[in-house]
């Protein structure tokens, strides 16, 4: 049996100064080669599960393991396995998208001629090779987002962590963004995706965690979510298991 | 050292594309040291060269009278302006206005009877305790009606102290002559002639001036020896708005999240900046040692002159610059928003400036300042600079300032590491 992507066992999370805790002892295995959609209503605990597996929040309540590799604080070398694309852009606007690339590349662990041979490769398939050597500031936001994406593939990242990957681009980056990334599925990149665009998570995701106020509600393939809850689309099985109400008040 | 390298790279980049950072960086210094050592010197020149308008309302008709104005003429800083005689107090304040007179001065109407009369006195005073009988003299019945100054109130009181003594130093003259008659007249009963006269009151011994400098050099130091090295320092600290804000920006935009997710530890960004910005305080010194000694003389400024020993300088300047840094990246560590640091950053440089002996020396300010100036380490820094530019020392020599200095420097860096660790960002 292959070791999993990531495995998480009890894994509580409750932040400074919360009466109630955000995460409740949350078990969960993503194996690798999935296409891992992570959902639930605002607040439900999503981005914190989010940080706690990329290890921006520290995990003091369970275990979470990336390839067998448990994260710990002090275990930098477990983040040479993933790559993260966080929902707001994470680079300097200051500097072009081949600089940020030599930068972020340098801090994922690479040398020189793999940047540049990386760099050129990553600009050529995020369709950015024209506009290579101009600072980002100027950039569109789906050029941004482009941007955002090819530094978290930099190093080929066995898992990639995508915090809504699409929010705010046209429908042509969107699309370019989603093909790239089941391309990257296919030559065997694990992914794991939270968003509220539920169309484009069900055009996406092959299997799915529902998650709701801490726990997991619902894990499972997408197909066979739908099929036993008698839904067509994400959409509908969403509002199913977690209702209509808002939940974000609770925050 | 791959990733090292790059970060400085990174952080190299974005400091050249910021236009307004560098602007405070580099121009502002250089401006303040210009301006600032420009109204030194011109104060210098004031009270050294140029001469300061005094109106002069002589009331007294007697000889002590025309003494005094002659021993002010001689003094040689002040352009006399006479006025008709008995003037009232508040037209002489118009008049100060409409002739841009910062002094002007009333000798009363009695000033030669009452000379005459205090200088008798004395003259028969001192030649009874001499042993010499003469005519006794009674003590003035009143005393002198002193000598009216009235001065511009924006006239500093450093420089009302210098006019003063200047004033004070003529009616020395006035008065020593007058006691010298008396007692001549006593003595030969007939008037002193005119040349021992001059002799005797002109005949006063010089002052030599010697700065004392540790090298034996005799170079005297003038408005720019005290001037760049103290905004030089200025400029070196100034780099928290520049540096506190970029740590600041780091930590609240998405990069921040992306690094803490990379396998590399936070230390090696907060490294690149410390050697990014001390190559950013070094390209400031000597940008404003160049000016101080090229462009200084050119606009009629007196020219720097470097010290002797200049690897102890390259030292002071890679301490002091990484003084500098530190207290920058600590400052940044610690705010909350860029606003933060900048304000803090900001006024705090100017407080250390000002309690480290920047603005005001520090043998001038009071007993209970002398610890305070200790914490500040600007005070060390200036002191450094101040033992090998004024004093021509050595490396050997200004130790004593570089260990306080480095010991402050040390404390920062902890401080930091404390409240990187508090905030889990390393």
């Amino acid at each position: 049996m292959s070791i999993p992507a990531v495995s998480i066992k009890e894994l509580s999370y409750k932040y400074d100064g919360q009466s109630k805790p955000s995460l409740f002892h949350l078990n969960l295995v993503v194996n690798e080669g999935e296409r891992f959609g992570i959902f639930g209503p605002n607040g439900a605990g999503k981005t914190t599960l989010m940080n706690c597996m990329t290890g921006l929040l520290e995990v003091k309540e369970g275990d979470i393991s990336l390839f067998g590799e448990k994260i710990t604080r002090h275990n930098k070398n477990i983040h040479r396995l993933f790559g993260f694309v966080p929902q707001d852009f994470s680079f300097y606007h200051e500097l072009t998208p081949v600089e940020n690339l030599a930068f972020f590349g340098a801090w994922a662990g690479l040398k020189s001629p793999e940047i540049k041979k990386r760099t050129n490769e990553l600009l050529e398939v995020l369709g950015l090779t024209d506009v290579r050597d101009k600072q980002v500031e100027k950039f569109s936001g789906g050029m941004k987002r482009r941007v955002n994406l090819a530094i978290s593939v930099m190093h080929h990242p066995r898992l990639l962590f995508l915090d809504e990957p699409t929010v705010g681009v046209d429908v042509q980056t969107r699309h370019a963004i989603i093909d790239y990334l089941l391309e990257l599925n296919r030559q065997g990149t694990t992914l794991i995706y939270t968003s509220h665009q539920l169309n484009e998570a069900q055009s996406l995701c092959d299997t799915i965690a529902l998650i709701d106020i801490g726990e997991i509600i619902a894990h499972d393939t997408l197909q066979h979510l739908l099929n036993i809850h008698g839904e067509h689309g994400l959409e509908g099985l969403f509002i199913k298991l977690t209702g209509k109400a808002y939940r974000d008040c609770d925050v | 050292m791959y990733k090292l390298k790059a970060t400085i790279l990174k952080d190299l980049r974005i400091l050249v594309r910021d236009k307004v950072g560098l602007l405070l960086m580099f121009i502002m210094p250089i401006v303040l040291a210009v301006v600032i050592t420009a109204i030194q010197n011109s104060t210098f020149e004031l009270v050294n060269d140029n001469k300061v308008p005094l109106i002069l309302d002589n009331r007294d008709t007697g000889e002590a009278g025309l003494q005094m104005v002659e021993a002010i003429n001689k003094a040689g800083i002040f352009e006399v302006i006479p006025i008709g005689q008995n003037i009232a107090v508040p037209d002489m304040a118009k008049l100060m206005k409409t002739k841009d007179a910062m002094v002007a001065l009333i000798i009363p109407s009695d000033f030669t009877i009452m000379v005459k009369a205090k200088a008798d006195y004395m003259a028969s005073k001192a030649l009874k305790n001499f042993g010499v009988e003469g005519d006794t003299v009674a003590a003035p019945q009143r005393n002198i009606e002193p000598i009216t100054m009235m001065y511009h109130p924006v006239m500093q009181e450093s420089f009302r102290h210098s006019v003063q003594g200047a004033l004070r130093s003529a009616l020395q003259i006035v008065e020593s002559r007058q006691v010298l008659s008396s007692m001549y007249f006593s003595l030969n009963d007939q008037p002193m002639p005119p040349g021992l006269e001059e002799d005797m009151l002109n005949n006063s011994i010089g002052i030599n001036q010697v700065a004392v400098s540790r090298d034996g050099s005799r170079n005297v130091p003038n408005a720019t020896q005290h001037n760049i090295p103290a905004w030089t320092i200025f400029a070196m600290f100034f780099i928290v708005i520049s540096l506190g804000s970029s740590v600041v920006r780091e930590k609240l935009n998405g990069s921040f999240v992306r690094l803490k997710t990379l396998p590399t530890s936070y230390i090696v960004a907060l490294l690149s900046k410390q050697i990014t910005y001390l190559i950013v305080t070094l390209a400031q010194a000597a940008i404003i040692f160049g000016i101080g000694i090229w462009v200084f003389p050119l606009i009629g400024l007196p020219g720097l002159n470097l010290p002797s020993d200049m690897a102890g300088l390259l030292v002071v300047l890679l301490i002091c610059g990484w003084c500098a840094v530190s207290y920058a990246i600590c400052i940044g560590v610690f705010a909350q928003t860029q606003e933060q640091a900048n304000g803090l950053g900001a006024v705090s440089i100017v407080l250390l400036a000002a309690i480290g002996g920047l603005l005001v020396p520090s043998f001038a300010m009071p007993d209970s300042f002398k610890t305070i100036i200790k914490l500040s380490p600007l005070h060390w820094c200036l002191e450094a600079f101040y033992g090998l530019f004024l004093e021509g020392g050595n490396l050997k020599d200004i130790m004593m300032n570089l260990l306080p200095l480095l010991a402050i420097t040390l404390i920062f860096q902890l401080i930091t590491f404390w409240g990187l660790k508090k905030k889990n960002l390393i």
